[in-house]
């Protein structure tokens, strides 16, 4: 799967008609330099081999050149940024704290706020409540976060001056600074995503809702609080963890657009500026690193099936 | 009670009758004059009209009729189990010195599953599937009993060997999907008797099983019903069953009762065409040729006939002068001493058909 991941990637960036060595040399550049350059990156290789070399360097390290100009590639190595003159994998772990911190903050904040507001419409399906909610979530689901982005950065940091311009420092150094940064982006994301997950999780409690084992739960003279809560939330449970999991682990391959709102210098801006550099060896190792997420995050959901549903156990 | 009348004739007379039970134990539940209607799209669905019943100590009363009679609805209202945004109820509901109807949702909670208690059609689908049986039944009694998770576990334990569960402790933590279909309904009747109840009612307790596992539940309830005497409310179309357990019978269409009575008299002495019907459509052993169905098909429930819901699909209508079949919805009326039915037909004219189609022979 992974494998399949990294060839299909790799492929894609390196059919793209551009030529590193030459990019990488300068605006002063003899056609020896550019050979020289070649040479050293290994693009003058086969393909096949630049892409063993390239895997081979994840696990156990690579060495650019010989001599003076030997550059070496700690594992796992996913290459040599020829713009930036820096390994790949030292951008990229400078801004993953960025993304991940992001990501993790506004899905606990849309789960909390999407999930219990759904589970609160389901229970009062009709009342004026529930026509609220669902009125406001059609409305956050259908706007796009750069303009949701955007409306809070003009109220809420230049109009009412609520909250600073975010300015990033990692937690470890000063939580509450961090925490005014983040807070801003963490709105934006999870308005965007509570929306949806309000709407999930509302349709889901009204399906199980239905079902027979509820009216059992009921027949039992259980309160309606514990039905809904251990019964029919329970049984609803799996597409929300599957949607869940699709989404978060979307969210650690970059949010580009609120990245870029917010002046964050996650994964998204990463990709962003790798893009318009043709910065390819950076942009194959972002691509690569939002299949991976992708790829655990259906792990993980799937194991939370069968912790969920006794009958997707194995015996 | 409303009394529509056009041209001097009552069109909806409702005669509210209580029919007296054979039975001498103590009453626990008194239904009187239910009425269940449902708002919908199409209209106002009038599920149940004008339904009266007693249920005493001991006593096992069948009610029997198609799907849509309005058998199952009236069991789910006289629970609280109807949603109260769409179902309107009216009527009374007597049970546990209580009168239900009106009374608040928490305080009809709190008999369901300590004094009255519901088992299900199917029993796969009435079971959570995410949790095990164990676990569904240790919460049936914690729900009422402020008892700890070990009592209530060893409650658990030893309902599951009360109604036959082999090897129930181990089987005691298995997830339903396990247990075959026999079994799973075990549980639910375990699940159900748990508290101790006075009340139980089987919406079609055997109706998704299998025939030979079909007869070990009827036993089972018959067992259990002696040794606790509950009071049981069975909601079936399967005659079989009925002729099994039952003591007494409403048999219900479109919506109300048509005939009630001991169950010997339901099926030696009934009194109404639809009835008739009924039993005529029993397949026999050893009997050769076609089986009777009853021609027709059950009223809409938003469109109830003027007069007999039953006359539409009644061989006997005929018989009856002026066409009061069509214009007239008859009275349930009394025709013995435990006996009522609702028919147009007069007592001779009922007697000379049973005798020359040979019912109830």
């Amino acid at each position: 799967m992974l494998f399949a991941l990294s060839l299909i990637t790799y492929i894609l960036f390196y059919a793209v008609p551009t030529d590193p060595a030459s990019l990488s040399c300068g605006i002063h550049c003899t056609p020896e330099a550019v050979a020289a350059n070649r040479h050293r990156l290994g693009l003058d290789d086969p393909f096949y081999v630049q892409y063993w070399n390239w895997v081979k360097a994840i696990f156990v390290g690579r060495d650019y050149g010989t001599g003076r100009v030997a550059l070496h590639c700690n594992v796992p190595c996913f290459g040599f940024s020829w713009n930036r003159q820096v390994m790949v994998t030292d951008v990229i772990t400078s801004v993953l704290p960025v993304t991940i911190f992001l990501a993790v903050g506004a899905f606990v904040l849309w789960m909390t706020v999407g999930v219990i507001t759904g589970i609160l419409a389901a229970r009062y399906k009709g009342s004026i409540f529930d026509r609220g909610v669902m009125a406001i979530t059609l409305v956050g689901f259908s706007l796009p976060s750069f303009f949701i982005g955007l409306v809070i950065l003009i109220f809420f940091v230049v109009r009412w001056q609520i909250v600073p311009y975010p300015d990033y420092v990692p937690p470890t150094e000063d939580f509450g600074k961090f925490f005014m940064a983040m807070i801003l982006p963490w709105t934006t994301l999870a308005i965007l995503y509570a929306a949806y997950y309000t709407r999930l999780t509302r349709s889901q409690m009204l399906d199980t809702m239905n079902e027979d084992y509820i009216r059992t739960a009921r027949a039992k003279g259980l309160p309606e609080k514990i039905v809904i809560r251990k019964h029919a939330f329970r049984a609803g449970l799996t597409p929300i963890v599957t949607s869940a999991g699709l989404d978060f682990a979307g969210l650690l391959g970059g949010a580009i657009v609120t990245e870029k709102i917010f002046g964050l210098h996650g994964l998204g801006s990463v990709a962003i500026k790798a893009v318009e550099d043709l910065d390819l060896s950076i942009l194959v190792a972002v691509t690569l690193l939002g299949g991976v997420f992708v790829v655990v995050a259906n792990l993980v959901v799937d194991i939370l099936y069968a912790a969920i549903d006794p009958r997707v156990r194995l015996r | 009670m409303s009394d529509l009348t056009t041209e001097g004739k009552s069109v909806t007379s409702q005669k509210n009758v209580m029919v007296p039970s054979t039975h001498q134990g103590e009453v626990i539940l008194s239904v009187n004059d239910l009425s269940v209607s449902f708002k919908t799209h199409d209209g106002l669905v009038q599920a149940v009209s004008h339904l009266s019943y007693e249920v005493r100590r001991g006593q096992t009363l069948a009610i029997v009729g198609e799907s849509g009679s309005g058998k199952s609805v009236s069991s789910l209202a006289v629970m609280g189990l109807l949603n109260s945004d769409n179902a309107n109820i009216t009527g009374e509901v007597h049970f546990d010195d209580k009168e239900l109807i009106g009374s608040s949702a928490d305080t009809v909670r709190q008999l369901r599953g300590l004094k009255m208690a519901m088992i299900f059609q199917d029993p796969l689908s009435a079971l959570h599937p995410y949790y095990s049986i164990g676990k569904q039944l240790v919460e049936a009694v914690t729900a009422h009993q402020n008892v700890s998770k070990e009592a209530a576990r060893a409650r658990a334990l030893e309902m599951l060997n009360r109604v036959g569960i082999p090897s129930a402790e181990k089987r005691i933590d298995d997830f339903p999907h396990q247990l075959s279909g026999g079994m799973r309904q075990r549980v639910m009747i375990a699940m159900a008797l748990i508290n101790d109840p006075e009340l139980l009612i089987a919406d079609e307790p055997t109706t998704a099983l299998d025939v030979t596992v079909q007869a070990q539940i009827i036993e089972l309830l018959r067992d259990l019903q002696k040794e606790f005497g509950t009071a049981i409310v069975i909601i079936t179309h399967d005659l079989g069953v009925v002729a099994d357990v039952a003591d007494d019978v409403i048999v219900m269409y479109g919506g109300a009762a048509a005939e009630q009575g001991p169950v010997r008299e339901i099926f030696y002495q009934p009194e109404m065409p639809y009835t008739w019907g009924l039993l005529a459509s029993i397949p026999k052993a050893g009997d050769e040729g076609q089986l009777d169905p009853i021609p027709g098909t059950p009223p809409s429930l938003i469109h109830l006939p003027k007069g007999c819901v039953f006359a539409p699909r009644c061989a006997f209508r005929s018989q009856v002068p002026d066409n009061a079949c069509a214009t007239t919805r008859p009275d349930f009326e009394i025709t013995g001493p435990n006996h009522a039915a609702r028919c147009h037909l007069t007592t001779e004219q009922r007697q000379t058909i049973r005798l020359d189609r040979k019912i109830g022979k």
